[in-house]
C-alpha cells in the first residue's frame, strides 16, 4: 500500500477540504497520513520519512501559498526524499492571476503537480494513480 | 504486625523509610550517605542503625524493598529517526521510564557514536525509528552497526514493527542482548510508552542492579524494584489521580532538586482549552523530563554554564558573591551541607535558578498566530496554566527556610505569555522525602502509600 502525507501548510486552518482529501484517498486504498492544519513545510518532511512515503500533497487555501511552499524540495533533497512527489493544490495565490504563471512558479519550486482553485479530489486521484503506478 | 522496610539509594544519599501496616501510618525515616563506591551495605547498615536509634529499638520487616539511582542512575542511549518525532518518542520512554538518555542520536548512526555508547558506560540502547508501515531501512541500518560494534548491554527495539524479523536476525548474527518491543510512535504524532516502558523496568530488575553493585547486599533486602525517578513518578500519578475510595488531589507538578539532576513530573493532560490546535508529538498524562546540567552538587557548574558572562557578573554584584568559586567548591566537594548563613543563602539561589530553568524547559508554548479566520492559538508541550499544586521534595527544598520562593520559581514570575507555567498553584513539601519510597510502597499497597503521602505532604505558607 503505497503512503502519502497530507496537510494544510502555513497559518492556514481550513479543515474541511482536508477531510474530504483524507476521506476520498482512504477510500482509493491509500495510508493517508494526514498531519492537519497549521503544517510546516518540517512537519509534512518529517512525517514523510517516519512514513518511508511516496507522495506529500499539500493544502493552502488562504492564499500564501507560494511564500509557504518557496524552498520546500530543496529540504526534501536535504532530508534524504528528494525523489518524493510533491502535489500541491488549493486557493495557492491570491488575485486574479494568469494560471499559467502560477503553474510555471510552482513547477520551478520543484513542485510535480499543481491544482488551480475548485479542482476535484478525483482529478488529483487520477494524477496520483498515474505517478504511483497504482 | 507487619512493618515494611523501604529504601532509596540514591546518589548521594542513602534513605530509608519504616511503614506499619496496621497503624496505616509511617513509623521513622532516617539517612547516610551511599557507599556504591566501596560496598553499599555500608551505608545502608549506617542508616539502619540511626532509624533503629530513633525508634528505640529494633524491628523486624516482613518486606524489605528499594528503589536506586545509585551510581549514576539508569543510563540509556535512546536512537531513532527524525528528531522531533520518533527520536523525542524514545527520549520520552527513558525518562518516563526513570532512566537518564544520555546519548541521543537521529537517522542513521556512524561508528564513532556507536562507540560512545561504550565509553559512557551506558546500560541500555533503546533504538526506535519509522511509523508502523513506515521507514524500516533506518533502524536495520542501526542494529547492524551496533552488532558490528560489538554492543553486549541490553538493546530494546521499538520501531516499525515491519522491522521486527530482520532486527532478530540481526540480533541472533551478532550475538546481542537483544528484545523487542511495541513502537514508541505507531502512528504519526501518537505516542506509545508502555510497552517499551515495562521492558526497560524488566532489564533494570533483571540485570542492572547487579552492575549497580546493589546486588551484594540481595540477602538482606527482598527486592529492588523500581529505578528512583520511576518511584517518585508513580507516586506522583497516585496522589494526583487517587486510588478507590480514596480521592486524589488533581492535576500536580513535582520539582525534585538532587545533587546530580532537576527533575520535573506533571501529571495532567495536555490541555484543557477547546480553543487551541496542538502541534507535534503526544504529550505523555505523566510526563518526567530530567536536567543533567542543573544539580545542587555534581551538576552545580551547569547552572553557571547556563548563564550568560553579564548574567554571572550581575549576580557577583547584586549579591556580593562570588558565584563561580561558590559552584566550585559544591563541585568538587560533593558532600559538603551548609554550615552558616552565606551557604545556605548560595544553596537556596542555586535552587531557585535550577527550578525557574526545569520549568522553563518541561512546560509549554502558546502562540498566537495571525490567520484571515481571525486569531488562532497554536500549542506545543503541555499547558501546566490550570495546575492545582506544585510539589517540592529533594534536599535542598525540604531543608530550605525559604521553600515558598524555589516553588514559586516555577510560576510565572516574569509573565512570559508564551510559557504556560502553572500560573496560581498552592505550594506543598514533601518534609519527610517520602515520595520514592511511597512510589515503591505504592505497588504493593496502593490504597496504604496514598493516605501516608497525603498525611505527610503538606501545604506550605506563602511568605
Amino acid at each position: 500500500m503505497k503512503t502519502i502525507v497530507i496537510g494544510v501548510i502555513g497559518a492556514d486552518v481550513h479543515a474541511v477540504g482536508n477531510k474530504i482529501i483524507e476521506y476520498t484517498l482512504t477510500n482509493a486504498d491509500y495510508n493517508v497520513i494526514n498531519i492537519g492544519v497549521l503544517s510546516s513545510q518540517e512537519d509534512f518532511i518529517n512525517a514523510a520519512i517516519e512514513t518511508a512515503a511516496d507522495l506529500i500533497l499539500v493544502s493552502s487555501l488562504y492564499g500564501h501559498g507560494e511564500i509557504d511552499c518557496r524552498g520546500m524540495r530543496e529540504k526534501c533533497i536535504e532530508s534524504g526524499i528528494g525523489d518524493i512527489f510533491l502535489y500541491v493544490g488549493g486557493n495557492i495565490v491570491v488575485g486574479k492571476q494568469d494560471f499559467q504563471q502560477v503553474l510555471d512558479t510552482f513547477y520551478n519550486m520543484g513542485f510535480n503537480r499543481v491544482y488551480p482553485p475548485g479542482t476535484p479530489i478525483d482529478n488529483a486521484l487520477a494524477d496520483i494513480r498515474e505517478d504511483l503506478g497504482e | 504486625m507487619a512493618n515494611y522496610l523501604l529504601i532509596d539509594f540514591g546518589s548521594t544519599f542513602t534513605k530509608l523509610c519504616a511503614i506499619n501496616t496496621e497503624a496505616e501510618d509511617l513509623i521513622e525515616t532516617a539517612s547516610d550517605f551511599t557507599t556504591v563506591d566501596s560496598d553499599i551495605s555500608i551505608g545502608y547498615y549506617k542508616a539502619l542503625n540511626k532509624l533503629f536509634k530513633k525508634i528505640g529499638n529494633k524491628l523486624e520487616f516482613d518486606q524489605v524493598i528499594a528503589c536506586s539511582s545509585a551510581a549514576g542512575g539508569l543510563k540509556m542511549a535512546a536512537i531513532g529517526l527524525v528528531e522531533e518525532l520518533t527520536v523525542e518518542a524514545a527520549k520520552r520512554v527513558c525518562l518516563g521510564a526513570g532512566a537518564k538518555a544520555d546519548l541521543i542520536f537521529s537517522h542513521h548512526i556512524t561508528k564513532r557514536e556507536a562507540k560512545k555508547i561504550t565509553e559512557k558506560n551506558i546500560d541500555i540502547v533503546l533504538l526506535a525509528g519509522g511509523a508502523n508501515g513506515g521507514n524500516k531501512e533506518c533502524s536495520i541500518f542501526n542494529a547492524e552497526m551496533l552488532g558490528k560494534a560489538g554492543i553486549k548491554i541490553p538493546v530494546i527495539f521499538a520501531g516499525n514493527k515491519e522491522a521486527q524479523d530482520e532486527i532478530e536476525e540481526i540480533y541472533e548474527k551478532y550475538d546481542m542482548d537483544g528484545h523487542i518491543c511495541e513502537n514508541v510512535m505507531p502512528k504519526i504524532n501518537i505516542l506509545n510508552i508502555e510497552s517499551a516502558r515495562d521492558k526497560i523496568r524488566e532489564i533494570f530488575l533483571k540485570k542492572i542492579i547487579e552492575a549497580k553493585g546493589i546486588k551484594q547486599i540481595e540477602s538482606d533486602i527482598d527486592q529492588v524494584i523500581l529505578p528512583t525517578p520511576n518511584a517518585v513518578l508513580e507516586a506522583a500519578k497516585l496522589l494526583s489521580e487517587g486510588y478507590l475510595t480514596e480521592k486524589g488531589l488533581g492535576d500536580l507538578v513535582v520539582l525534585d532538586i538532587g545533587g546530580a539532576t532537576t527533575d520535573m513530573y506533571s501529571i495532567c493532560n495536555t490541555t484543557k482549552r477547546s480553543d487551541v490546535l496542538i502541534n507535534g508529538l503526544e504529550e505523555p498524562f505523566a510526563k518526567r523530563t530530567v536536567e543533567g546540567d542543573l544539580g545542587m552538587r555534581y551538576s552545580a557548574p551547569g547552572i553557571i554554564k547556563s548563564l550568560s558572562k553579564e548574567e554571572v557578573e550581575f549576580i557577583n554584584l547584586e549579591k556580593q558573591v562570588d558565584i563561580e568559586r561558590e559552584v566550585c567548591n559544591r563541585y568538587t566537594n560533593v558532600k559538603c551541607l551548609p554550615k552558616n548563613a552565606h551557604d545556605e543563602f548560595i544553596d537556596q539561589f542555586l535552587a531557585e535558578i535550577c527550578a525557574y530553568r526545569a520549568m522553563h524547559r518541561h512546560c509549554g508554548r502558546i502562540q498566537e498566530v495571525f490567520t484571515p479566520m481571525g486569531v488562532v492559538y497554536n500549542q506545543t508541550g503541555k499547558d501546566l496554566s490550570n495546575i492545582e499544586y506544585v510539589i517540592g521534595t529533594g534536599g535542598v527544598v525540604i531543608n530550605s527556610k525559604n521553600q515558598d520562593k524555589i516553588l514559586m520559581r516555577t510560576t510565572n514570575i516574569l509573565h512570559n505569555k508564551a510559557e504556560l507555567r502553572p500560573l496560581r498553584p498552592k505550594f506543598l513539601i514533601d518534609k519527610k522525602y517520602i515520595m520514592a519510597s511511597m512510589g515503591l510502597l505504592s505497588q504493593r499497597e496502593p490504597l496504604l502509600a496514598l493516605k501516608i503521602l497525603k498525611k505527610y505532604i503538606q501545604k506550605i505558607k506563602v511568605k
